[in-house]
């Protein structure tokens, strides 16, 4: 561990830790981390439990992308003129845009002219209730554990199920509508709560954004929509579970959170796909707004299907998500990504309030060819603005993780705190693992704290759990438990146990 | 229970076991002494099953009937084998009660036993904490994370306490200590004595044996068992070094 001081702004920069890193904040090569132990090497994938595949009747547009094509979803969700309308700029802008190449992930770049951009299970316009619903799409949810019927629930977690490219179900709106609290399809929110969506979709991501962001923004289609109201506590946890059914569509899903004044909520976000052959694309964007004294919890455990062993298919998660913190509030990111051929996706935080707190707990991991660079921005404009990553990264088979993370401290930002923490697991010797910190501190007061460290599972601890009569596969999974707890500490209780028992099914048949 | 016939081994190349035989029944405790690059560990972790060793045909070792060279370590340990560490391993984010839960519970269901909940676990880890004299925050600690020596060799110690081996194999678990450890990991390993339980005590030095009485006493040198006895032939290497045993393994040789 080194200490390095930015002569040139007085920042202290304390306790700057692996030669990989460097503090001007500009991009460079990290080196690649590779570890000879034959003895954990070979790791090979476990089967995709969520792999198949529901026939069912769908409504799916012709492939390509034109403003037609913008028009034609707009029309079909019944959306006021000035949303088309947005659509139609956020469309113009990504034409004039590139596909980003800085990422560290290699991949055919999709032919965005050969998705469909619009898949609905045929049914019935706004079932009323589940009897009006197509027994199918009940039975698909219930196959990936997610009853819909509200008797069979667990208590204490509202659903909103999306299939493809539509919003099939929310649970519990009766008990949260009492409290003031709106969750529903965004689509519904449209028509529904103009003003609100009005007055927050794309101020915390503008529509061009990114190419990406900018994408989603002009065909996303459904997603969830959720208000708690000024001093409201959730009384339970909200989860939106994404499906993607539909071969050659893309999932453009849209998510707006707000949490007004003193408002506290806690959401998580889970998310399946089946084995298919080709990429699919899934292009989301996620805003979340704190007002003053808020607290947001936001979880995800990702696990769309990775493709292959030989990197066949596989879902390409292009997503962005920020939050923006006023005046002391909070917004928790904790992130959970085992999925996904190819990942790249950065929880963000603009910590615009004095006092605000953003947090990122992030457990990626990769196996069989999946890439993954993932990681978050901090944003600090308040004073006395706080932050916390703590990034784990798995990588085994020939799977290749980065993280890449920003801390931004503007001039404005007095007594802003950052602290920062990068592990990284290696399991075989044909994996990688990458960190790219930039850090960008412009405010003299500020401190800025990084830390990162890699590791590998070792032959000795292995043999160790193994001389106890622990089996290998076992002992991985213990260890790699192990590695993420600190992540894991930061999810809801039955989120952890799913967080930890789906890392211990992706990492079975790792030994040879 | 344990027989071991002309073991040889050999590491990159180099056969550091050179027919090697030894045997023992239930409940008795042998030390194993010897110089330096002598071999010790390599026996210890040859029977063990840590791989990195090639063991070299013709070798035989039986173990509760079983050829324990063909198995991997972990049905050697579920067998009732046990190695105590001389550096015993690190593993951040797991708790003590958590590892020795897993791993009790995997010996368990080789058995043909019911696995234990974490609460009847937690009772029995409890109970063996007290008898072993070993402070119960450890169960929550993580395994030998910031662990001092000596905390580390009485956690090999509870573990040896918990799993219940009829084999434990102590390598060089003297080492590093200072004479209070030692006192109290030797109280240990004293209270675990017992009729069903065979001990093998690897060991550079006599001290450990001043607190632990062995049954018998064997030197190994350049791979091989040159010399046996009983407790007072430890004393006399104490005394004399192993030279004079050098001396006379090398001019025979």
């Amino acid at each position: 561990m080194r200490s390095a001081t930015n002569d040139n702004s007085g920042n202290r920069l304390t306790q700057m830790s692996s030669k990989d890193e460097q503090i001007d904040g500009t991009p460079y090569e990290g080196s690649r981390v590779e570890q000879s132990n034959r003895e954990v090497a070979d790791l090979a994938g476990q089967e995709y439990k969520y792999g198949w595949s529901t026939d069912i009747e769908s409504d799916t547009f012709a492939r390509g992308l034109n403003e037609d094509v913008v028009r034609a979803i707009s029309a079909r969700k019944g959306e006021p003129e000035w949303m088309t309308e947005w659509r139609l700029q956020a469309y113009r802008a990504w034409c004039g845009m590139q596909e980003p190449t800085w990422a560290k992930v290699r991949y055919a770049r999709p032919d965005f002219q050969a998705i469909s951009y619009y898949s609905a299970p045929k049914q019935q316009e706004n079932p009323k209730s589940l009897d009006e619903m197509d027994p199918k799409l009940i039975e698909t949810f219930e196959k990936l554990g997610i009853p819909l019927n509200e008797q069979k629930r667990l208590t204490g977690v509202a659903v909103d199920a999306v299939f493809d490219s539509v919003s099939v179900a929310t649970t519990h709106r009766d008990i949260l509508g009492k409290k003031g609290i709106i969750f529903c399809p965004i689509s519904e929110a449209l028509r529904e709560h103009p003003e609100l969506v009005k007055k927050y979709l794309g101020s915390v991501v503008p529509r061009g954004d990114n190419f990406y962001a900018a994408l989603n923004s002009a065909v996303f289609s459904d997603g969830s929509f959720v208000y708690i109201p000024k001093g409201v506590k959730c009384p339970m946890d909200l989860s939106t579970y994404f499906r993607i059914n539909a071969a050659q569509t893309g999932q453009f899903e849209r998510t707006l959170i707000v949490a007004d004044e003193g408002a506290q909520v806690s959401y998580l976000e889970g998310c399946t796909a089946p084995k298919r052959d080709e990429n699919q694309l899934h292009a989301a964007v996620v805003e979340l707004v704190a007002h003053a004294g808020a607290t947001i919890r936001y979880s995800t455990v990702q696990n769309w299907y990775a493709g292959d062993e030989e990197g066949r298919g596989g879902i390409y998660n292009f997503v962005t998500k920020r939050g923006r913190c006023e005046e002391n509030a909070r917004i928790s990111w904790t992130q959970v990504e085992t999925g996904s051929a190819i990942t790249w996706k950065y929880p963000s935080c603009i910590l615009k309030g004095d006092n605000a707190v953003g947090e990122f707990y992030s457990v990626a991991l990769t196996k069989g060819c999946q890439q993954a660079d993932t990681g978050t921005k901090m944003l600090h404009v308040g004073k006395n603005t706080r932050s916390t990553i703590i990034a784990k990264t798995i990588s085994a088979g020939r799977g290749d993780s980065s993280y890449r993370g920003l801390v931004h401290v503007a001039p404005t930002a007095a007594n802003a705190r950052s602290y920062t923490q990068c592990d990284s697991l290696l399991i075989g010797s044909q994996c990688g693992a990458h960190t790219f910190p930039y850090l960008d501190v412009r405010q003299p007061s500020a401190s800025v704290e990084h830390e990162a460290s890699t590791s590998k599972i070792s032959e000795e601890q292995l043999f160790y759990c193994q001389s106890r009569g622990i089996r290998p596969e076992n002992a991985i999974s213990m260890v790699v438990n192990g590695f993420c707890k600190e992540v894991f500490d930061h999810l809801p209780m039955e989120f952890a146990v799913e967080a930890s028992k789906l890392l211990s099914v992706s990492l079975e048949g790792s030994v040879g | 229970m344990l027989e071991i016939k002309d073991l040889r081994a050999a590491v990159n190349g180099v056969e550091i076991l050179r027919g090697l035989n030894f045997s023992a029944n239930a409940g008795e405790v042998h030390a194993i002494m010897g110089p330096n690059g002598s071999g010790k560990s390599t026996f210890a972790h040859v029977l063990s099953g840590k791989a990195g060793y090639e063991v070299l045909p013709g070798s035989q070792v039986r173990f509760q009937g079983r050829d324990l060279l063909e198995l991997p370590a972990e049905e050697r340990a579920r067998l009732g084998l046990f190695l105590a560490f001389q550096y015993p391993v690190e593993i951040p984010g797991v708790t003590n009660a958590n590892f020795l839960q897993t791993a009790a519970n995997e010996i368990r269901e080789s058995r043909g036993l019911d696995k234990l909940d974490a609460l009847d676990f937690g009772d029995f880890l409890r109970e063996k904490m007290a008898y072993v004299n070993v402070n119960p925050v450890m169960a929550d600690r993580f395994v030998n994370h910031g662990f001092s020596g000596g905390e580390k060799k009485r956690n090999e110690i509870l573990q040896l306490a918990v799993l219940e081996p009829s084999l434990a194999i102590l390598d060089e678990t003297d080492s590093g200590l200072d004479i209070d450890a030692l006192r109290i990991v030797s109280e240990g390993v004293n209270k675990l004595r017992s009729p069903d339980r065979t001990f093998i005590l690897v060991t550079h030095y006599q001290r450990l044996l001043s607190y632990v009485e062995p049954d018998f006493v064997h030197v190994l040198y350049k791979g091989q068992i040159v010399k046996s006895g009983g407790k007072d032939l430890a004393l006399e290497l104490e005394d004399k070094g192993y030279d004079w045993i050098k001396e006379e393994v090398d001019s025979n040789g």
